[in-house]
């Protein structure tokens, strides 16, 4: 049961929960959804990868599950693990004359058993969006596991049997691409590059998510913030740092964007001193 | 729409050509991902172009560095119009003024287009900067090659509208009376030169476009590709491709440092860690469910980097050694040296973190790199290094050496290299020139290359590799 009927109708529906996708993110979101093949999203930091996760599951009336990677992620914090510690105190407190078969059933039974984000996943029967965020940071071998997982939808657990999605999460992978992802893994996946967008489409977003930031000035603002991403800088300002930036001017409540505002708020944006020195050089801040 | 999909030239074929073309310009697309594609293909509203543009990107570009070239193809091959036409499917008709100029008087039409470029860059609407280039392109663009052969030019175009010239008029009107020379006037210009590069991309498609009309799809498809940016040659490549490298130096460090720290955690665990192991088996009953061990003490070298900068190796030089500072923490220490004629320790100018321009045009006004004509001459250079700097170099030290060991028929000092070489813990020369032009005329490739492992380094990618691989971290 696909959870879109049109890319038209993905763009509304994620508007209304104040994502604002364009044409490329709004048929990409669709496709994933109607052909059931998990998304990769890949981008710099701050382009809104896991936020447009959170806002598929809001549009469609999911659950969103998520699960984090950092270096170190195995099967048992990914996919399920059996309660030793549950399962050990079982044991003990077992009657002297109880069968070991009895126990041995006993201890590998769903009582016992610790459900990850994947497996919870895959075991819902409601709508579900499930977040692999930042794969690139996890082990090459939690690829592996994700390769099993995405292209079957289910999971062996040996004490258990095989357990099968009676329906099919959608699956959004984010990556920051400080590692290239395995072949195998992306040949399963679609594709979308989130970049940083273009003029109009940043406006409207710093316009959604503050709303009371005057027209004019979100304007400057997305101009100026467009100018230092042209600079050299070791890291450009994203979009969640535009917001910031406007959130911070409407604070301070500064209603233009000169060389003086822009000199006293510059550190909302840029977060490196070389940067900050090249952007007063270049812009002719003092 | 009622199309035979699988009749000779219908969609299937098109797509197969358009799927082999991509293969051809080095775009990985398995057959999965073709049928991915066709998939996709039925799902969407194929009169929708920016759709299907969308769905082929989803299904066969797995790498945004690909992107650029997949854009320039899926233009040639599912052009938005044919001929000099508007889309079929669009109904607005073209109600600008130089459909009615006479084609023949060229500086009429040249003066109308000029004027619609104007507005076109004072609003920011891409569809009516595409539909200008269409205009010009078809107005301007054609020109005889040779009697009864026409061919398409960009050139000509973008001299005819020359859109620089209409810049100054262009910011007189965006700033509207604000201040010139401050932050307003920048970004206005930001913003201008922007859209006058959508104007110019927008030409340049346009072109392909109609010379694929008159030559086929294919032969241009094969010119069409640019190479991706870390296979450009460092000694050939423009100033805008040198910008552009640079750039990618940090996102290609944190690759770099995340491969290389995986790799140092993968050797041997530690010695096993008995208070924490215990500590953590109280919880499971004393049984030690879990032993933990403490971690390895990591084994960081110093990099040593001895550099040619002189005129034709200086941008190979400035993007290893900013590559080299990026990847600090992967090093207990960094020293760059660098020479021309004679070599002087530069690392001072990138130490802090310092800005990337900055330390590069620092280091080029204030090092002593010149000694005698500013021509290369490794042999004085690697004999002044080995005077002042030999206690640089430690038997903890790796030591790169970068250029193209292009001598200029002076001494080489092979002696003196040795002598350098043999203090370090390894040692490596990186070459910039391809391999089999060593050793060729006032090459000293061959005489340096029996002192230590000479490897070749034309782009990015092969540096990648190198540190990757070779570097011993």
């Amino acid at each position: 049961m696909p959870l879109f009927t049109s890319p038209d109708d993905v763009r509304v529906r994620l508007a209304e929960t104040g994502y604002l996708a364009d044409d490329a993110i709004a048929t990409t979101v669709f496709l994933a959804d109607a052909l059931g093949k998990p998304l990769l999203v890949e981008g710099p930091a701050g382009t809104g990868k896991t936020e447009l996760a959170k806002a598929v599951a809001t549009a469609a009336d999911a659950e969103l599950v998520r699960l984090q990677c950092y270096e170190g992620l195995d099967e048992a914090r990914a996919l399920y693990e059996w309660n030793y510690k549950k399962q050990l105190l079982r044991i003990q407190a077992a009657n002297a004359g109880e069968a070991w078969e009895e126990t041995h059933d006993d201890i590998f039974s769903e009582e016992f058993l610790l459900a990850r984000p994947l497996l919870t996943a895959i075991r819902r029967a409601d709508p579900t969006v499930l977040l692999v965020d930042e794969t690139d940071k996890a082990d090459v071998e939690v690829e592996g596991l994700l390769l099993e997982v995405l292209s079957d939808f289910q999971v062996t657990v040996p004490e258990l049997g095989t357990i099968a999605a009676t329906r099919k999460p959608f699956v959004v992978l984010t990556s920051n691409a400080t590692r290239e992802l395995s072949e195998a893994l992306k040949r399963r996946c679609l594709f979308l590059h989130v970049d940083y967008p273009d003029a109009e489409r940043e406006k409207a977003i710093v316009l959604s998510r503050v709303p009371e930031v005057p027209a004019a000035l979100a304007e400057q603002l997305v101009r100026t913030v467009r100018t230092l991403r042209a600079l050299e800088l070791k890291k450009a300002p994203s979009i969640a740092e535009s917001i910031d930036w406007a959130r911070t001017l409407l604070a301070l409540g500064l209603d233009t964007l000169d060389e003086s505002t822009v000199g006293q708020t510059l550190g909302v944006v840029l977060k490196h001193a070389s940067d900050h020195a090249r952007a007063t050089k270049e812009l002719g801040l003092n | 729409m009622s199309v035979d999909a699988t009749a000779p030239g219908g969609l299937i074929d098109r797509h197969v050509a358009f799927v082999a073309a991509l293969r051809g310009a080095g775009l990985p697309v398995s057959l999965a991902e073709s049928l991915d594609a066709t998939q996709a293909m039925a799902a969407i509203d194929l009169r929708h172009r920016e759709q299907l543009r969308a769905a082929y990107a989803a299904a066969v570009v797995k790498r945004a560095p690909h992107r650029a070239t997949f854009d320039r193809l899926f233009d040639l091959w599912w052009p938005p119009a044919i001929g000099d036409g508007e889309p079929a499917y669009d109904d607005t008709t073209g109600d600008e003024a130089p459909d009615d100029a006479d084609p023949t008087d060229n500086e009429t039409l040249r003066q109308l287009l000029r004027e619609a470029l104007r507005d076109v860059l004072l609003s920011d609407d891409d569809e009516a900067i595409r539909r200008l280039a269409r205009q010009a392109v078809t107005g301007l663009g054609r020109a005889d090659t040779q009697p009864g052969r026409q061919s398409w030019f960009t050139y000509r175009v973008l001299r005819a509208m020359s859109p620089e010239t209409l810049l100054a008029s262009l910011l007189e009107s965006v700033l509207a009376g604000q201040e010139r020379g401050g932050l307003a006037e920048k970004v206005a210009r930001q913003m201008l030169a922007e859209r006058i590069r959508k104007f110019e991309e927008a030409v340049e498609a346009e072109v392909r476009r109609r010379l694929a009309e008159d030559r086929g799809v294919d032969n241009i498809s094969k010119t069409a590709v640019k190479p991706l940016i870390d296979q450009v040659d460092f000694l050939r490549a423009s100033r805008d491709e040198i910008a552009e490298l640079r750039r990618t130096v940090y996102p290609i460090a944190r690759r770099l440092a995340t491969r290389l720290t995986a790799k140092r955690r993968l050797g041997r665990s530690g010695r096993l860690d008995v208070r924490r192991t215990v500590r953590a088996s109280l919880s499971s009953g004393g049984v030690p469910l879990t032993t933990i061990h403490k971690p390895h003490k990591p084994h960081k070298p110093e990099l040593v980097v001895l550099c040619d900068v002189s005129g034709s190796v200086a941008a190979f030089a400035h993007f290893t050694v900013l590559l080299a500072f990026a990847l600090r923490e992967q090093f207990a220490r960094v020293r760059v040296f660098a020479f021309v004629d004679t070599c002087d320790e530069v690392t001072r100018f990138f130490e802090h973190g310092d800005d990337v321009v900055d330390a590069l045009a620092r280091m080029s006004r204030e090092a002593d790199v010149v000694w005698f004509d500013g021509h290369s001459d490794y042999g004085h250079s690697f004999d002044v290094f080995n005077q002042k700097w030999s206690d640089a170099i430690t038997p903890k030290t790796s030591l790169l050496i970068l250029g193209d060991a292009r001598n200029n028929y002076r001494a080489q000092s092979v002696a003196a290299l040795r002598s350098i070489a043999r203090h370090a813990r390894h040692a490596y020369w990186l070459n910039p020139e391809p391999r089999q032009y060593w050793g060729s005329g006032d090459s000293a490739a061959s005489a340096y290359g029996e002192v230590m492992p000479m490897i070749e380094c034309r782009n990015a990618a092969q540096l990648q590799e190198f540190v990757e691989g070779i570097l011993p971290v």
